[in-house]
């Protein structure tokens, strides 16, 4: 077992270091984020991690009133709304990231298909230890 | 796709009352309720010797009552111990599961006669608990840390239909408006009221409060007011089914022994359960539900019918773009096209496609792990022609279906009965 190999792990150690991995198929040339070990296309555990640019488009999204226990403890509720979102990355797969810098309490401004980056949102969550979770904001 | 190696009836069917009524009522409760109701239906009779097995569906007791291994314990209350009593789990599909699996078992001739047990008494936690454990039906380390709540994750299916075919909140408030009124008629139903009674009710209640009387002209003004909050944009309080705790019981029987319980028995003569990757990012649309897709093309083969020979339906509106998504998927209208079928009435009881008559989870409730055995209830007495007050098809009703779903669609089962 290599220190490299493609795992959760690894993919959550590298998104601390704000660096968002994919894999990508050596036979088949498939790409996939999160990172995977066995190809999502072929099955073949021929896969190699790749760096994804950071940009997509907004597939879908879903601004949460009543949210997760884990994002009431990041501070937000029914007056504060978050964007949960569903990002369609450049190179083909999609991710799901909170979506930041747009108007949460106005959702009806917030376009599916406008174009986005990446954003890695730094948690301070008290009892937790710090973190870097997926963010992505308007390009 | 292989055909069932002999024919599988359902002899009887019963739920408990659905409602929120932890501590009063609690697993116990509801499950000798639905199996006492069920028990009624079966004309000769049944007891617990010509059981054979319980199969018990239920998502998370552990979560919600701290109780694992329900198995056993169902089957202690019904008297069939020391019989096999397993347990299955797809989420919101776990009883949908336990019931196809059932159907195998007898079809192979292991056993002829299972009792299906679908349940879950959501309520002995607080809200918060509750959106927390319907959240690990979603992928944990992937959704969930990016904010995924249960609703958030249909709401985001919502946004994409909506930006694809120009679906509208009035489409989605018309779906919660048809079940409403269904649920009415339903008295097994948590909520027995129509849209038009909820509005009635509060401007009665304001009026006698002295305040300031709304003045909304229909349903649609009053699911536009701050009566209907947003829960997870675009998708409203209204939008949302209910959190309720309740149990159903099916008696399945072999075609060898079927004559014995009944002369009228329900035959279920397609089955099918399709996957989808758990995690809503890792499909190839967000606008379709692929699971019910492939469940229902199973069932379709197997039973050599179509969408258009299903004369009525329960599909799986945990939420109501599930609804409009379900109708699309199972290939009774067009991608895109169900919300004309919506506008047009053709899903009330009167129309030309009925769509969850009993009020569906919206009105009826949505007890996760009883509602796939409940929704085959409805149908066995839409068949039968014993459903109560005002619902009961005014046709024979001779083929039928049900489509359950699990977790953001990951997990689908259909079955389709016929007489």
């Amino acid at each position: 077992m290599s220190e490299n190999e493609i795992t959760i792990n690894n993919y959550l150690k590298y998104l601390s270091e704000r660096k968002l991995m994919g894999s990508k198929c050596k036979k088949c040339g498939q790409v996939d984020v999160p990172a995977r070990k066995l190809c999502s296309k072929c099955i073949k555990p021929a896969t190699e991690w790749t760096e994804m640019s950071g940009k997509g488009k907004l597939a879908a999204f879903s601004s949460i009133n009543v949210g997760t226990p884990y994002f009431v403890k990041k501070g937000y509720d029914r007056k504060k709304p978050y964007v949960f979102s569903v990002i369609a990355l450049d190179e083909g797969p999609m991710v799901s990231a909170q979506l930041v810098g747009v108007d949460e309490s106005h959702p009806e401004t917030i376009k599916v298909g406008m174009l986005v980056k990446v954003k890695f949102l730094k948690v301070e969550v008290e009892g937790l230890p710090e973190k870097v979770d997926l963010g992505f904001e308007p390009a | 796709m292989g055909k069932l190696a002999r024919k599988v009836a359902l002899v009887g069917a019963g739920t408990s009352k659905f409602g929120q009524t932890f501590p009063l009522r609690r697993i116990p409760e509801h499950w000798t309720d639905a199996w006492l109701n069920a028990v009624a239906t079966v004309d000769n009779g049944i007891e617990p010797k010509d059981i054979e097995a319980c199969y018990v569906g239920n998502y998370s007791a552990d979560l919600f009552n701290h109780q694992g291994h329900l198995g056993p314990m169902i089957s202690s209350l019904v008297g069939l111990n020391p019989k096999p009593a397993p347990r299955f789990e797809g989420a919101c599909a776990s009883s949908g599961i336990a019931m196809r699996q059932a159907l195998i078992t007898i079809a192979s001739g292991l056993m002829d006669v299972i009792c299906v047990c679908g349940i879950e008494v959501m309520t002995e936690v607080p809200t918060v608990g509750v959106t927390d454990a319907l959240a690990t039906a979603s992928d944990v380390t992937f959704e969930y840390t990016a904010g995924a709540t249960f609703p958030g994750l249909y709401a985001a299916i919502a946004s994409a239909h909506m930006h694809k075919y120009g679906t509208t909140h009035e489409d989605l408030m018309r779906v919660a408006i048809k079940n409403h009124i269904n649920g009415k008629e339903n008295p097994y139903a948590q909520m027995q009221r129509s849209i038009k009674d909820l509005m009635e009710r509060k401007i009665a209640k304001v009026k006698g409060a002295g305040g300031e009387v709304p003045d909304w002209k229909d349903e649609f003004d009053y699911l536009k007011s701050p009566s209907n909050p947003p829960i997870a944009w675009p998708l409203h309080l209204f939008d949302c089914s209910l959190v309720t705790d309740g149990a159903a019981c099916l008696f399945l029987a072999s075609e060898d022994v079927a004559k014995k319980f009944t002369d009228t028995p329900i035959w279920i003569t397609g089955t099918g359960q399709g996957s989808a990757a758990i995690a809503m990012h890792d499909r190839t649309t967000l606008t379709a539900l692929e699971a019910t897709v492939e469940a229902s093309r199973q069932a379709y083969q197997m039973s050599g019918r179509g969408p258009k020979d299903m004369q009525i339906a329960e599909v799986h509106d945990c939420f109501t773009i599930a609804e409009i998504c379900a109708m699309e998927d199972l290939g009774f209208y067009e991608k895109g096209k169900a919300v004309e079928a919506i506008k047009n009435k053709d899903t009330y009881r009167d129309g030309a496609k009925p769509i969850n008559t009993s009020g569906g989870l919206k009105s009826k409730g949505h007890p996760v792990g009883a509602t796939g055995a409940a929704q085959a209830v409805e149908i066995f007495k839409q068949m039968r022609g014993i459903a109560e007050r005002d619902r009961q098809m005014k046709f024979d009703v001779e083929i039928a279906m049900t489509h359950n779903l699990g977790g953001s669609g990951g997990t689908c089962v259909v079955q389709i009965y016929e007489k």
